[in-house]
């Protein structure tokens, strides 16, 4: 369910699904600089983006993630050598499903996010949350039972 | 049912300025499994972790949840906290609320929510957390350095003074490398034998040490601590036991041959030792030029070797051993100058690269330390000297600095104006780089006193012009082109990685980088040790070095393959891939996008209806697995899970959060 | 342009190198000594270019530039100089090669008192001394 569904305006949810090496790092680096960015986002900790599977997405958006966000090493920086080469060819289909499906391109975006890179973070962060506000909330694949 | 406590965190002001914590911790006590929510100023400090210590023995806690700093700061802190109340460390979760919520959010109410959000996940995940335990993996107490170069001998000698078994392997017939080549060293100008040749006799003769010259690895299965390799002992042709270095096998033989060590500037015989104070003393047969061995006529050496050493049936041997630690220290190459015609190298004798001219430098190279030109043996006047011949080039050569180019052509210069102080050298620069003790202070000694004509710019074209060779560049500094004719021309050519050097990587499991180089685990905090637990790295395989940078280097790598060798048993992290057997159906998909090979099949027997089945499954060595999680997206029936980050776990805090 | 060992160390070259008693080759063109000369603006060459000159064995242009008559010997550039070069050591020396090689002076102590005016710095006068008389 979106962050505040009960009353005001429309507050999308966003999970973010970021490597513990990596974008998780950058996330710390965000909070250690101060950077702010919207409360929308929600980090689950993997240790790499190449063991998020696709049912955790969907399962995201099934129960009512307005948008997802996986972040993980650039490409050749990945903790485990190769994980982030197996996310962005896993994510790619992904994501062309999803748009089958009907659903905006926006609501699932795949980043490379540094541990340096705070302000990258931050960025990806407010950017994503501003672009799925303007969408509005999810109906597609979400759970209606 | 679970019995779950939860910590909130103030971090003084750090969390209460943005969350509201008493509602935090009033919300937290409400969810599903949680008896108990408290919160302390700091959770890490002394009195916060006794506080935590306290409730689990008074509430009966089976696992609880820490509202607070990134787990990367503490998690490890709390773990510790846990055990110490006689709970499981694993049984320990974070909730990011400081980094992630606290820092970044400006509005109490939004923030107050997320955080709750956080812990309700954290809660979610910890319910299904389960013991566990660090595995012991044993530990062979023995190392295997490749490379038998000034790393290789600098790591082995290091590992063997600690009290190890070590096995220097070795491809040329003879330790040394690229170092043995060398004349002179900078900025000492130590004469690069008389410092090398001690320590390839101490390597030869230390009781711990094995020299496997004239060998190959072929073949490394296992993981740190147990490493299994397969080692080519090519055929030398020559009994190692029985030889005695008298060399009149290769003063008889009379095949002759391009000598490798010379940079092809001497000739050497098909039964030869590569330079004389090659270690072992033994030589071999080259059985491609050799006349025996092609065209089955000669065997002069047999018969006129005194200790009967030579063998024409010898064969290759093939030998596996066990190793806890290898030191890749393979080395580098030099780039190839086909693609820089300009330089007219190739096509005038008077063209050398440095690599060459060391050679003709040197003493027992192929002028017997003579310095004259190659085309008509005539003492050199004018020798200009390029520098940066494919380093920092990024369309024909490679785009790095090769870092030892300044200080060796400063080197150069200085030995041939020794030798000729009448003549004139020409040093044609983009940049000095001489970041190094005493470097600086050398290359300016090559300036001053040694009167070197330094010229900012490059070198156009190269080309003969009677018997001399006329070099058309440029001073950028006056904005002059110029001319100059020399006698010889010496090119700084680039390094770069071993051209075999992606192979060998594919045999250890280790990266390489753009431009081959082997990849160190992190280039600020770990330059010594690959990717791959227990195997580290020394020397110019890993980017181009000097000589003092590649031993202690070699060094380093020796000291942490020490601390590896020197335990009985390693600890692994638990939170490694486990297969459930009777989820999987052997596809084995989880093996492709292993990066550490640690996934293997192997064959299950169980019974069906009375009836024994054989069955095929994937197993997780948990010696080699990193955690990564990889194959866990990969197993299509959901078998495999990864400890600590099941997909249970994972997919319960999607759920709490989205609640 | 042509570089040989002959014009690197031309006989011209030997006696700047003795007149000044600096060694050119001590220069690594950092440009300091143009960066700090108050009357660069107005050189034909610039200091730093004097020094790569001589070092290239490249006098005759030197010779016939305006920069060492519009050197004032303030010692700017020789105070600030990594590498400890003497240049304005280096500028008394090529205009002492023309100076002696024409042989006249084109200053007399009698002009003095009438073209200085009362600020003048002595050093400045001794530095016109040096720089117009034989």
């Amino acid at each position: 369910m979106s962050v505040n569904l009960k009353q005001g305006p429309f507050e999308p949810l966003i999970i973010a699904f970021c490597c513990n090496w990596c974008s998780y790092a950058g996330g710390d680096l965000a909070g250690t600089g101060r950077m702010t960015y919207p409360a929308n986002v929600r980090v689950i900790r993997v240790p790499c983006s190449s063991c998020v599977s696709s049912n955790f997405i969907l399962r995201a958006f099934q129960r009512g993630a307005d948008g997802v966000v996986v972040a993980g090493c650039h490409p050749g920086d990945c903790h485990y050598t190769s994980g982030n080469y197996f996310a962005r060819r896993r994510f790619l289909l992904l994501q062309r499903f999803l748009e089958f499906l009907g659903m905006e391109p926006e609501r699932f975006q795949v980043h490379w996010i540094s541990a340096s890179e705070g302000n990258r973070f931050a960025a990806v962060m407010t950017e994503t949350t501003e672009k799925i506000r303007a969408l509005g909330p999810n109906r597609k694949l979400r759970d209606t039972r | 049912m679970k019995r779950i406590g939860v910590f909130v965190c103030w971090c003084g002001t750090n969390i209460a300025n943005t969350v509201n914590i008493e509602a935090v911790t009033e919300a937290a006590g409400k969810m599903p499994g949680v008896v108990y929510a408290g919160n302390y100023k700091y959770m890490c400090s002394e009195i916060g972790q006794s506080k935590i210590k306290s409730a689990i023995i008074r509430e009966k806690l089976d696992r609880f949840v820490v509202a607070s700093c990134s787990p990367r700061m503490h998690e490890s802190t709390f773990r510790k906290t846990a055990a110490a109340a006689g709970l499981n460390p694993y049984l320990v979760e974070i909730a990011n609320i400081r980094e992630h919520c606290s820092w970044v959010h400006k509005n109490k109410g939004e923030a107050t929510a997320k955080a709750i959000a956080l812990i309700r996940a954290a809660v979610a995940k910890a319910a299904r957390d389960k013991e566990l335990w660090a595995t012991q993996i044993p530990v062979e107490h023995r190392a295997l350095v490749i490379g038998g170069g000034i790393g290789g001998i600098q790591a082995a000698l290091d590992i063997a003074d600690a009290g190890f078994e070590v096995d220097l392997v070795e491809r040329t017939p003879s330790i040394g490398g690229h170092m043995a080549q060398l004349d002179k060293t900078f900025p000492t100008l130590d004469c690069s034998a008389c410092i090398l040749t001690p320590k390839m006799g101490e390597a030869a003769s230390h009781p711990k040490i094995t020299l496997y010259t004239y060998s190959e690895v072929e073949k490394v299965d296992g993981y740190v601590g147990n490493f299994e390799a397969t080692i080519r002992k090519k055929a030398r042709s020559v009994d190692l036991e029985k030889c005695t270095g008298c060399g009149i096998c290769w003063e008889k033989c009379p095949s002759r041959v391009k000598s490798e060590f010379d940079e092809a500037l001497s000739m050497r015989k098909a039964i030869y030792i590569p330079f004389p104070q090659a270690v072992p003393n033994v030589p071999v047969i080259d059985r491609a030029s050799c006349r025996w061995f092609t065209r089955e006529k000669c065997g002069i050496c047999r018969k006129t070797c005194p200790a009967g050493a030579v063998n024409f049936d010898q064969e290759d041997e093939v030998l596996q051993k066990k190793y806890g630690a290898i030191v890749v220290a393979t080395g580098f190459d030099v780039l190839d100058l086909d693609d820089f015609g300009e330089y007219s190298y190739g096509k005038h004798p008077d063209v050398l690269t440095s690599l060459e001219f060391e050679r003709i430098l040197n003493s027992s190279g192929p002028t017997g330390g003579r310095l004259l030109r190659p085309s008509n043996q005539s003492p050199p006047k004018n020798v200009v000297f390029i520098q940066c011949v494919g380093s920092r080039d990024k369309s024909r050569g490679k785009p790095y600095c090769s870092k030892i180019c300044c200080m060796y052509s400063a080197k150069h210069v200085i030995l041939f104006k020794e030798k000729y102080p009448e003549a004139q050298a020409y040093v044609f620069y983009i940049d000095i780089r001489t970041a190094g003790k005493d470097f600086e202070e050398f290359h300016r000694r090559a300036v001053e006193e040694y009167g070197a004509l330094y010229l900012k710019g490059s070198a156009g074209k190269v080309f003969p012009d009677g018997d001399k060779l006329l070099v058309k560049g440029v001073d950028s500094l006056s904005g002059h082109a110029l001319e100059i004719e020399a006698d010889m021309v010496v090119l700084a050519t680039a390094i770069k990685a071993k051209s075999d050097a992606p192979q060998l990587a594919r045999l250890l499991g280790i990266s390489t980088d753009t431009h081959a180089f082997f990849m160190e685990a992190h280039p600020k905090l770990r330059p010594v040790e690959a990717h791959t637990a227990g195997i580290f790295l020394a020397g110019a395989c890993q980017g181009p070095k000097d000589i003092p940078e590649t031993v202690s280097q070699a060094s380093g790598a020796a000291a942490k393959a020490i601390v590896l060798l020197s335990k009985e048993n390693l600890l692994s992290d638990p939170c490694v891939s486990e297969v459930n057997e009777s989820l999987c159906t052997g596809c084995l998909a989880c093996i492709k996008v292993c990066p550490y090979s640690a996934i293997t099949e192997k064959t299950i027997e169980e019974k069906i209806h009375g009836k024994a089945l054989q069955r095929r499954v994937a197993e997780v060595n948990v010696a080699l697995c990193q955690g990564c999680g990889s194959c866990t997206v990969s197993c299509r029936p959901g078998a495999v899970n990864l400890k600590g980050f099941t997909n249970e776990q994972i997919m319960a805090e999607v759920d709490a959060i989205c609640l | 342009m042509k570089i040989t060992r002959d014009n690197l160390c031309s006989s011209i070259v030997k006696e700047i190198a003795e007149i000044s008693g600096e060694n050119v080759a001590g220069c690594y063109q950092c440009g300091k000594c143009t960066a700090a000369c108050p009357v660069n603006t107005v050189m034909d060459i610039l200091p730093h270019q004097v020094l790569r000159f001589l070092q290239l064995g490249l006098v005759e242009a030197l010779l016939n530039c305006n920069t060492i008559w519009i050197c004032a010997s303030c010692f700017t550039c020789a105070g600030r100089c990594p590498r400890g070069v003497d240049l304005p050591g280096i500028m008394e020396a090529l205009r002492l090669i023309l100076l002696r090689k024409r042989g006249f002076s084109r200053i007399k102590a009698g002009v003095i008192p009438r073209v200085a005016d009362k600020g003048m710095p002595e050093q400045a006068l001794v530095s016109a001394f040096r720089k117009y008389t034989r």
